[in-house]
């Protein structure tokens, strides 16, 4: 075995853990999407065309109640904003691989792609072919990804229509945001951003989404330069163990 | 509104933000105020959607026994927070709904 595939494997290795989380997620998402009206191509293509799971369920919801599209591609955007901070986080890591490899990479490069990855580059720093850790760890998830999607869909299919599962799109949303409620701020966030999307919920485009969401940013950041407790800026690397352990 | 347009753009967004700093290495930083931002966006836009999802029922805000979503919600959020998982969650949601609606009819 070479050295590419040396560190393939050993990215896609390190990427099962987390696949056993993710499977489920897909399926869900590939039933949801159905669920919410979505043409059966359109919620497979958009597992691999946007390639992030909680902005896929959001897209879904947002479908379902007849949001713009606008309106849905601004939501897309704040939503994967964090993508950027492993963008830069990875970025010195992979200076000297080409804009090929380095295209390829950022397309495979999300929440579950980035956790052993970073691991792995500050742990071993850079070898000449450590890029392919990424690749393996990436094409790993994409492929699961594609496989429960479709799963999901062909389940979602065969489920009858008076169990209500439209209901579990939100229970989805419930279940991410209650982890992260983790101080005042990010609680003061959330109650707020709900709380003014009640009240702006005739603005037309379903702006009131932006607003509401814009509001409890705001709100957020603001309580947090009051208390002065400042959260920890960068994803820390026992953090992300912590989670691959799980 | 069509969908594949939304998700063309949707992925294109996405991946120019995953591409972004890998690309530009040294050359652009991200400012403070951004990244302070981030912590809040996903309680800031989950709670934005799920709130209208469980108060309002046909069009108005309602906050009685006979808003099933809401009950069967404030459930989930207990589960949530005590299983903080999201498997647990969704079965135990569904589980409250179809019980409340059962119960409450």
């Amino acid at each position: 075995m070479n050295e590419q595939q040396k560190y393939f494997w050993e990215g896609a290795r390190a990427e099962i853990p987390l696949l056993i989380g993710v499977f489920p997620f897909g399926m869900i998402y590939g039933a949801l999407a159905l669920d919410a009206g979505l043409p059966i191509a359109a919620a497979q293509m958009m597992s691999s065309m946007v390639f992030a799971g909680s902005a896929q369920f959001i897209t879904a919801q947002l479908v379902k109640d007849s949001t713009p599209g606008f309106v849905i591609v601004l939501t897309i955007a704040v939503v994967n904003l964090r993508h950027m901070l492993y963008s830069a986080s990875l970025a010195p890591y992979l200076a000297s691989v080409s804009t090929r490899w380095k295209m390829l990479l950022s397309y495979l490069l999300t929440d579950e792609a980035y956790a052993p990855s970073i691991i792995q580059y500050e742990n071993e720093g850079v070898k000449p072919f450590s890029h392919w850790f990424l690749f393996g760890a990436g094409a790993a998830l994409w492929i699961i990804w594609q496989v429960s999607t479709a799963l999901g869909i062909f389940l979602g299919a065969a489920i009858p229509d008076s169990w209500s599962l439209d209901f579990a799109l939100p229970l989805t949303f419930i279940a991410m945001v209650v982890p992260v409620l983790k101080n005042r701020p990010s609680v003061a966030a959330a109650l707020s951003a709900g709380c003014v999307a009640l009240a702006a919920g005739s603005l037309p485009y379903k702006l009131g989404l932006i607003v509401a969401a814009l509001v409890g940013i705001a709100i957020g950041i603001f309580l947090e330069k009051r208390m002065n407790a400042t959260p920890d800026e960068k994803p820390s690397i026992h953090a992300l163990r912590e989670s691959l352990d799980e | 509104m069509n969908i594949w347009l939304v998700m063309l753009v949707g992925g294109l967004i996405t991946f120019g933000m995953r591409f972004s700093l890998i690309y530009a290495f040294g050359k652009l930083h991200i400012p403070e105020t951004m990244r302070k931002a981030l912590h809040y966006v996903p309680p800031a836009v989950l709670s934005a959607i799920v709130f209208p999802e469980l108060f309002i029922r046909s069009g108005r805000v309602d906050v009685s026994l006979d808003n099933h979503r809401l009950l069967a919600g404030l459930f989930a959020v207990i589960v949530a927070w005590a299983s903080r998982n999201t498997l647990v969650t969704i079965l135990a949601g569904m589980l409250a709904l179809f019980i409340v609606q059962t119960v409450l009819k």
